[in-house]
């Protein structure tokens, strides 16, 4: 028996599964192993950014600043390899440790002067973008030789797909992050918090910890992001990634994540991710196509999951109502 | 006609004005001189207005939909679509008047769309007009064949960048459109119905409104409104940019309805008090400007402004206020008390 919470998953699984057949159908080559690794490593910031959303939308929070925080990290790692002498090592250890103050920074505004996460996030985009901005507004090359190194690291499978190490640490984010959700109590307490926050409190949940750290998991991710970003393009651009957070969002929710919080899986934003990344591929493989249907596909996507749903919780409460004898309008 | 309390609500709001145009004084001492040349006015407050216009359009359907609980995030893509309409019937040789009416036709089929998804099918607003925001850009791009389409017809550039009586021709839309929607919802019980939305949807129903119909004719007013200030952005630079027109514009509007005092919670709103926050917004842009400041320091200052005005608003923070006059009594409130207070 599939229980109703895991169809989405399994939904988003079979869309992924059906667009990958049509795709291999009608163009063999996309099943090389080449195209598999370049999808890894072509979505590897956006799907790392995106595990931290889901933490965030599984709360029952929205996180708009990490696209700017990406951009934040990127400028910051090449202003500061430039400038001083610092070792990439610290220099990433510095950046995640910024980038998760400012997460918590974040949350603690959102739970201790009761604010709704999209306006404190937006001022957090802002803000990040801004400190971008003021750092540098010129795209500066990264010319290190450590990010030589990290880029020349890849395993070369058979028929020539080169898997970099960057789509090796967005896979193994994506395992961490999925035993954290599944197997810890910090994740129970996520899934309460999303189920309702005030039945969360009288459970015993530590609301304003959780919280904060929420919204410092997301910010750090969002840190890990710009730092594989960085690795992607060898350079930091305060103008790169904008409108990721747009992207990460769709993701978590073609993945099958309730935006209402409360319901979903670290691995259904996976297969979003890929998904997403599957529509690039067909575009860039068809060639007559622009790159604009993306968007519209996306949307499409986007649409169609938030109503398979809405009917999901609809058929849900019909049956509690029914359930229980009451039958209100609500 | 005009009542006390209307000038109380919109108090804060004027000092925030006022305080923001004294400090533009003093960065650039000119700054209040107006020219008239060449049959046209000339100076930094009418460009304030002028650059505003965009903002303060969107704003207008942006307070009323807020004002019903809701949030409409697709407006700037909608501005593109428009846009990239108007700009496109046009080059076909249609005449500027229809392309006009066709680009508002275009807005609130958007907004109908909107509505539909959250009144008909109850998706939370934030997630339904989310999906036109991504997909948005994408239509006005299929619309535009990905290229910036450019246009020289003279009715169409005269919404952007002509005058009328010497007045820029979109301060003097948006003037309107905002004056036109104030009266409406304030001479007529309709802006009592849309904030009893806001307050409690499921009693307004039970009371006899019709909550449904309400809705959507709200969200469909957002998406006008967009599309009039999309066929504006798009007459100035006389082109269709489906990348970049209205891009980020939405979290502008919203920022200055939040300016506005008005609650994110829906409930209780004001049209004009939004107007100036779009004002109070556009004058901290050219602050920054005419300061000298370089423009990187733009986003990092309007931040800033956002979280001082979002601390001031928040619940925890008015509930301490009020603590504390509570249990110091012999101290006379201090005067920013009482603007605070009634910002919320």
């Amino acid at each position: 028996m599939i229980r109703s919470t895991h169809l989405p998953l399994i939904a988003t699984l079979f869309t992924f599964l059906l667009a990958y057949a049509l795709c291999a159908w009608q163009f063999p080559a996309m099943l090389s192993t080449r195209v598999v690794a370049n999808l890894l490593t072509d979505n590897a910031f956006l799907g790392i950014v995106a595990v931290g959303m889901t933490f965030v939308i599984l709360s029952g929070g929205i996180d708009l600043s990490v696209g700017s925080v990406i951009a934040f990290t990127g400028v910051f790692l090449a202003v500061v390899l430039r400038d001083t002498s610092i070792p990439p090592m610290m220099a990433f250890a510095l950046v995640l440790f910024i980038t998760s103050a400012f997460g918590a920074a974040m949350g603690a505004t959102i739970h201790y002067l009761e604010m709704p996460p999209f306006i404190v996030t937006l001022a957090g985009m802002f803000l990040a973008r801004g400190a971008a901005y003021v750092m540098s507004t010129d795209s500066i090359p990264i010319t290190h030789e450590f990010y030589d190194v990290l880029q020349s690291l890849y395993w070369k499978s058979a028929g020539g797909g080169r898997f970099r190490i960057i789509g090796g640490i967005m896979i193994l984010t994506f395992i961490v992050a999925a035993i954290i959700a599944h197997r810890t109590k910090f994740g129970q307490n996520v899934y309460a918090l999303g189920g309702g926050a005030t039945t969360a409190r009288l459970m015993g949940v530590p609301v304003a910890s959780t919280t904060i750290k929420i919204y410092a998991i997301s910010g750090g991710l969002a840190g890990l992001s710009g730092i594989v970003f960085s690795l992607y393009t060898s350079a930091g651009y305060s103008l790169a990634t904008v409108g990721v957070e747009l992207d990460a969002i769709a993701a978590v929710v073609i993945g099958g994540t309730l935006l209402t919080g409360g319901y979903g899986f670290i691995a259904g934003t996976f297969f979003g991710i890929l998904i997403m990344g599957l529509i690039q591929t067909y575009i860039v493989f068809d060639g007559t196509l622009s790159s604009w249907w993306t968007k519209i596909v996306i949307g499409g996507l986007l649409f169609a999951f938030i109503l398979l749903q809405k009917g999901l919780t609809w058929a849900s409460t019909k049956r509690k109502k029914a359930v229980i004898g009451l039958d209100t309008q609500s | 006609m005009i009542s006390y309390n209307f000038f109380k609500r919109i108090m804060p709001q004027m000092i925030i004005l006022g305080v923001v145009l004294f400090l533009n004084l003093l960065v650039f001492p000119d700054f209040f001189v107006i020219e008239f040349q060449n049959g046209r006015l000339f100076g930094n407050v009418i460009d304030v207005l002028n650059r505003g216009a965009p903002t303060a359009l969107l704003c207008i359907g942006m307070t009323l939909v807020i004002a019903t609980k809701g949030i409409d995030l697709s407006v700037g893509a909608v501005m593109a679509i428009a846009g990239a309409t108007a700009a496109s019937l046009v080059v076909d040789g249609h005449y500027w008047l229809t392309a006009v009416i066709g680009a508002l036709t275009v807005g609130a089929i958007c907004g109908l769309w909107n509505g539909f998804l959250v009144a008909i099918l109850r998706i939370q607003p934030i997630v339904a007009t989310l999906v036109l925001m991504v997909a948005g850009r994408g239509v006005a791009q299929l619309i535009t064949e990905g290229t910036i389409l450019t246009f020289l017809d003279e009715g169409l550039i005269h919404l952007g960048a002509g005058t009328v009586f010497g007045i820029p021709t979109p301060v003097l839309i948006w003037i309107f459109l905002g004056g036109l929607a104030a009266f409406f919802v304030r001479r007529t019980a309709l802006g009592m119905l849309i904030e009893s939305i806001g307050i409690n949807e499921a009693s307004s129903r039970l009371a006899g409104i019709n909550s449904r119909i309400l809705l959507i004719c709200v969200y469909v007013v957002s998406g006008i409104c967009a599309a009039v200030a999309g066929v504006i952005v798009a007459a100035d630079i006389q082109g269709a940019d489906a990348n970049n027109a209205g891009l980020w514009l939405e979290l502008d509007a919203i920022l200055a309805v939040v300016i506005g005092g008005n609650s994110l919670l829906g409930g209780r709103f004001s049209i004009v008090a939004s107007l100036l926050g779009a004002i109070i917004i556009q004058s901290v842009n050219s602050l920054i400007l005419l300061s000298g400041m370089p423009p990187e320091f733009n986003l990092v200052i309007k931040a800033l402004l956002i979280l001082a005005i979002l601390v001031i608003q928040s619940p925890r923070v008015g509930h301490l206020i009020y603590i504390m006059r509570a249990s110091s009594p012999p101290i006379k409130s201090d005067p920013l008390t009482p603007a605070k207070e009634s910002n919320r």
